[in-house]
């Protein structure tokens, strides 16, 4: 009797069921309907051979079919929240409608949400070229907020209904796949966007606001990992923040090197402006001890900025790059040995720069002030790195590696040491070369320009004389305040009084006395080549160090050299080698206080006077008395 | 057997003129003239016997003056020009002339030193180039690979062109140009192409360098500034058309392409002091000698702007004969530029430099002292360039 009744009732249920679903459906009490259904709906389907349920169930069929697409416009509209979007999906995967159009219309419906938001981010980019709209980290805050946190919440919403359910372990997989294609070209978009706006952060300022923001943005990812493992969207942020920070490094060097480049500037400007009555100039130390306090100032307040990169408190400084290769590769090599080797690079160009020559005393003082605080600001500098290094590590326990590392990766102090002085050596050599060069055209013009048989008997020493004695007092001037003295072979007490004729009795025993002798001619050069043999042979171009007395008798050494060989181009008549006698002496007066050996500058000017003679065609030298008069009066 | 240490002569007076003997390519022979206010000069023939590495030489009185420069014919091996200078109470001039070496000393004759004294003779004169016009000579050219029947002339600021008519005893200037300009310009160094028909030749004056084009006289390019001083030598690249090397008192030595006069191609450095002379090497183009006041003489090679920058290809067919079948990739990288030697067998300032026109891996440098050395290329490399 009891199954009777049950089955008059399902019967019952059964007839009523197209009303009262289409009452249902007019109640919008989906879930309700889509029950009813559910149960009958085997039940239908078994006994559908038989007209009266045929009929029936057409009728639900269309009214399912109905309930279905109000379902479906339901879910298209979106104004509703997250459950009633959850309960439609349920109902309509219930409904047994294909799971991957759902999926697809889910996840379409988020992303254009999705998508509207990138665009106000993108609005925030500002027009190309021009400024952002708001600073770094207001952007990252609204990228973090609005787009990530719903992505998140779509992630989540969207692995409750079709990925975590109880019921959706057969569409998992696909719904799984559809999530990472979807995640993907949104991640991507974004990313590209967080991209373009870090681009856009040029300053050189304080860093710590790229580093808060570049901090979010990566927090947040984190966030984002852990509800979606496999979308790579972790490392990827990763990888932005790290280049980030390497463009950041990149713009200090950058700003370092300009910075130096003013200095310089500064440094030629001080130098060239016309000394005021009253007050004496900068001296050449005092700027040059400004200059590289400056540049050690500076090189620590960037320093102090990449510091932000790797401070404990930032969350990426955890990642394997920051801790290493940060430290060593971007900051150590890239910004720090950067930019000595800029300075070095700048020094190479003052040698290589054409045209130097006509240049006032300031681009040689500029040379001068290079060379000398090479090898003085590479300790300052490399002393200074060494202090920011041990801070760097975020935890105490890599510090030993950190360091380890550093020292092992990076170019080693020494290395640099050496290369900041070959620069300095070469700029040394350089400003050698072109002082004395300066000083030997002068000395070429005056021989070369003058009729030297002709001349009348001298009477005073030649004017270029004095003004080469004045020039070299006023290089010997200059490099002394920013160079210590340097060596000097002891001097004999006699030295400046020395007797100087062409009849030398010092080391040219008899080297001209036998061209005065009616002998044979080879009698002449064979002796004067012998004395060659036993004589030092004078090294004219040995290396110069960093000390005045080297630069100076280098420069000396080059002058005297040109001299010789303006002598040797032209012909003398007895008042042109008597002239040159005088000059002779007088240079020979003065010059020897500046080199390190006398005995150079009496050896070279000895030749001068000797080459004079033998290109001479009547040979009759002045008596070194008479000399010694003229070049006292002059 | 060959020895690779250096031969040196030595002529007892001041010398800066050398010259090889242009027109012999058998014999290894020099010309050398001297330099002395009081004694009559000379020009010795130093014959090169390579076999032995002994020198022989041919002593020829030149009384007119002392050299300053000389050159000889391309075309005759018995031919030769001088500039020199003729004293003449207080005045000094730097004239040219051309002259006739006697029949028996053009093919050299291998005379034992000794007797050098008895074996002195004169030079015969074919003909003076006239300037008395024009002021002081600094050099004279021949046109190269010509029939020693041109020549060239640079007197102060004036550059000439002579023909040499009626065998050569009547020199007729047939062509001329002036340098225009502000103060008291003056040649100081030039060279005759050897390309373009021997119608191109380069000067130097001051810091400039300036192309000529002898069928019009006319200038072609000019570098200015060149050096940052003085100009003194320039020689052009016998295997490449437009480059020319520079040298001067900057101490550098500088490689021009005038078709590009910008900037020069490539700058050298080496020296310390003012660079005399820059030669290349006849045949080989990489070879490039300088000498210095220095006392140096340095053998670069300059491969990277030669015409053979990536060594000498071996074609496939001769490698497949000779060696085994598997290919083996030749480095397709131009070479490196460097220095091959420093020859510092001089101790005054070198003032010539000169490859011998017959062997070429052969030089001889001079001294102000009179020291002539003879050097070869060193022969690990020499061995590298032709195989």
């Amino acid at each position: 009797m009891l199954g009777v009744h049950t089955l008059l009732r399902k019967l019952q249920f059964l007839l009523e069921l197209p009303a009262r679903l289409t009452r249902c459906v007019e109640l919008e009490a989906y879930g309700t309907a889509v029950r009813y259904h559910g149960r009958a709906r085997a039940v239908l389907h078994h006994y559908r051979h038989l007209p009266s349920f045929h009929g029936i169930q057409a009728d639900c069929q269309v009214i399912m079919a109905g309930l279905a697409q109000r379902l479906r416009q339901r879910f298209r509209d979106g104004g509703s929240g997250a459950k009633d979007l959850a309960e439609c999906v349920e109902l309509l995967l219930e409904l047994e409608e294909p799971a991957e159009e759902l999926c697809d219309e889910f996840l379409a419906h988020a992303g254009a949400r999705l998508a509207a938001e990138l665009d106000t981010l993108e609005a925030e980019l500002g027009p190309p070229g021009g400024a952002p709209t708001c600073d770094i980290l207001e952007f990252t805050d609204r990228g973090c907020n609005s787009f990530v946190g719903n992505l998140c919440l779509v992630i989540a919403s969207y692995q409750e209904l079709f990925v975590s359910r109880a019921g959706a372990a057969p569409i998992a997989p696909m719904a799984r796949a559809k999530l990472a294609t979807f995640v993907e070209g949104l991640l991507g978009r974004y990313f590209g966007l967080v991209e373009r706006r870090v681009q856009l952060e040029k300053g050189v300022g304080d860093s710590s606001l790229l580093v808060r923001a570049l901090d979010r943005f990566h927090r947040r990812l984190q966030a984002l990992e852990q509800l979606l493992p496999g979308a790579g969207a972790a490392s990827e942020g990763t990888a932005i923040v790290e280049r980030a920070a390497r463009a950041r490094v990149a713009q200090y060097l950058q700003a370092l090197r300009g910075f130096y480049q003013d200095c310089l500037t500064d440094v030629r400007q001080a130098l060239a402006a016309p000394r005021l009555a009253s007050k004496e100039g900068p001296g050449l130390a005092e700027l040059l001890a400004t200059v590289s306090a400056s540049l050690l100032g500076q090189v620590k307040a960037v320093l102090g900025y990449v510091h932000l990169f790797t401070a404990r408190d930032v969350a990426f400084s955890n990642k394997p790059y920051f801790k290493g290769e940060f430290c060593s590769q971007a900051v150590r090599e890239g910004l720090v040995v950067g930019f000595i080797r800029a300075v070095c690079g700048t020094a190479q160009q003052f040698c290589e720069a054409p045209g130097e020559m006509g240049v006032p005393s300031s681009p040689e003082s500029r040379l001068k002030g290079r060379g000398r605080s090479c090898p003085g600001s590479k300790g300052g500098v490399l002393a200074a790195l060494a202090v920011m290094e041990a801070p760097g590590s975020p935890a105490p326990s890599p510090d030993a590696s950190l360091a380890l590392q550093a020292e092992v990766a990076g170019t080693p102090g020494s290395v640099l040491c050496a290369e900041a002085r070959a620069a300095a050596q070469r700029l040394l050599t350089h400003y050698v070369r072109v002082q004395g060069l300066a000083v030997s055209q002068m000395l070429r013009k005056s021989v070369e320009t003058r009729d030297w048989v002709g001349t009348i008997e001298p009477r005073t020493v030649r004017a270029v004389m004095k003004r080469v004695v004045e020039d070299t007092t006023a290089i010997d001037v200059q490099v002394g305040l920013l160079y210590e003295e340097g060596v000097r072979k002891a001097q004999s007490s006699d030295s400046s009084k020395r007797t100087f004729s062409v009849y030398s009795s010092s080391r040219q025993q008899g080297r001209y006395a036998p061209s005065y002798t009616p002998s044979a001619p080879m009698d002449t050069n064979l002796l004067s080549n012998i004395q060659k043999l036993f004589s030092e042979r004078i090294d004219i171009f040995s290396p110069v160090e960093f000390n005045k007395v080297s630069v100076l008798t280098g420069i000396v050494k080059i002058s005297l050299k040109s001299f010789l060989e303006c002598v040797r181009l032209r012909t003398f008549g007895r008042f042109g080698l008597q002239q040159v006698q005088v000059d002779c002496h007088y240079l020979q007066l003065y010059l020897w206080r500046f080199v390190g050996d006398e005995g150079l500058v009496h050896g070279l000017l000895d030749e001068i006077v000797a080459s004079a003679a033998h290109r001479c065609l009547d040979p009759v030298p002045m008596e070194p008395s008479v000399v010694e008069v003229i070049c006292e009066r002059g | 057997m060959e020895d690779d240490a250096p031969v040196i002569y030595g002529l007892e007076f001041q010398a800066r003129a050398l010259t090889p003997q242009t027109a012999e390519t058998d014999a290894i022979r020099f010309l050398v003239g001297t330099q002395s206010l009081k004694y009559d000069n000379q020009i010795h023939i130093i014959d090169f016997d390579d076999e032995n590495n002994i020198i022989n030489k041919n002593v020829l009185l030149h009384q007119v003056g002392e050299i300053w420069q000389i050159s000889a014919s391309p075309a005759d091996k018995g031919v030769l020009a001088t500039c020199y200078n003729r004293t003449s109470d207080s005045k000094v001039m730097t004239c040219a002339a051309v002259w006739r070496m006697p029949k028996e000393l053009e093919s050299g004759s291998h005379e034992s030193p000794d007797d050098s004294s008895s074996n002195t003779q004169t030079l015969e004169l074919l003909c003076h180039l006239d300037n008395t016009a024009r002021g002081n000579m600094a050099c004279v050219m021949w046109e190269p690979m010509g029939d020693g029947k041109k020549l060239i002339s640079l007197a102060d600021n004036h550059l000439l062109l002579w023909d040499l008519q009626e065998s050569s005893s009547k020199a007729v200037l047939s062509n001329s140009a002036a340098l225009e300009g502000k103060g008291q310009l003056k040649f100081t160094s030039g060279r005759w192409s050897p390309h373009h028909n021997c119608t191109q030749v380069a000067t130097a004056n001051d810091t400039t360098i300036r192309g000529w084009d002898t069928r019009s006289m006319r200038q072609i390019y000019c570098i200015e500034n060149a050096h940052g001083q003085l100009v003194r030598d320039l020689d052009f690249n016998p295997n490449k058309q437009y480059y020319l090397a520079s040298c001067g008192d900057d101490c550098k030595v500088k490689f021009w392409d005038t078709r590009n006069i910008n900037e020069p191609v490539k700058t050298l450095e080496e020296h310390s002091h003012w660079v005399w002379n820059v030669r290349y090497n006849h045949s080989h183009d990489q070879l490039v000698l300088t000498g210095s006041s220095d006392s140096r003489v340095i053998l670069s090679n300059m491969v990277s702007i030669s015409s053979e920058p990536f060594g000498h290809l071996v074609d496939d067919d001769e490698l497949s004969d000779q060696e085994d079948h598997h290919q083996e990739e030749k480095t397709k990288e131009p070479l490196q530029d460097s220095i091959i030697a420093t020859y510092e067998e001089h101790e005054d300032s070198v003032y010539a430099v000169e490859w011998s026109s017959a062997d070429p891996w052969l030089f001889a440098s001079l001294s102000y002292d009179g020291r002539l050395v003879i050097n070869r290329v060193p022969r690990t490399l020499k061995y590298h360039i032709l195989l």
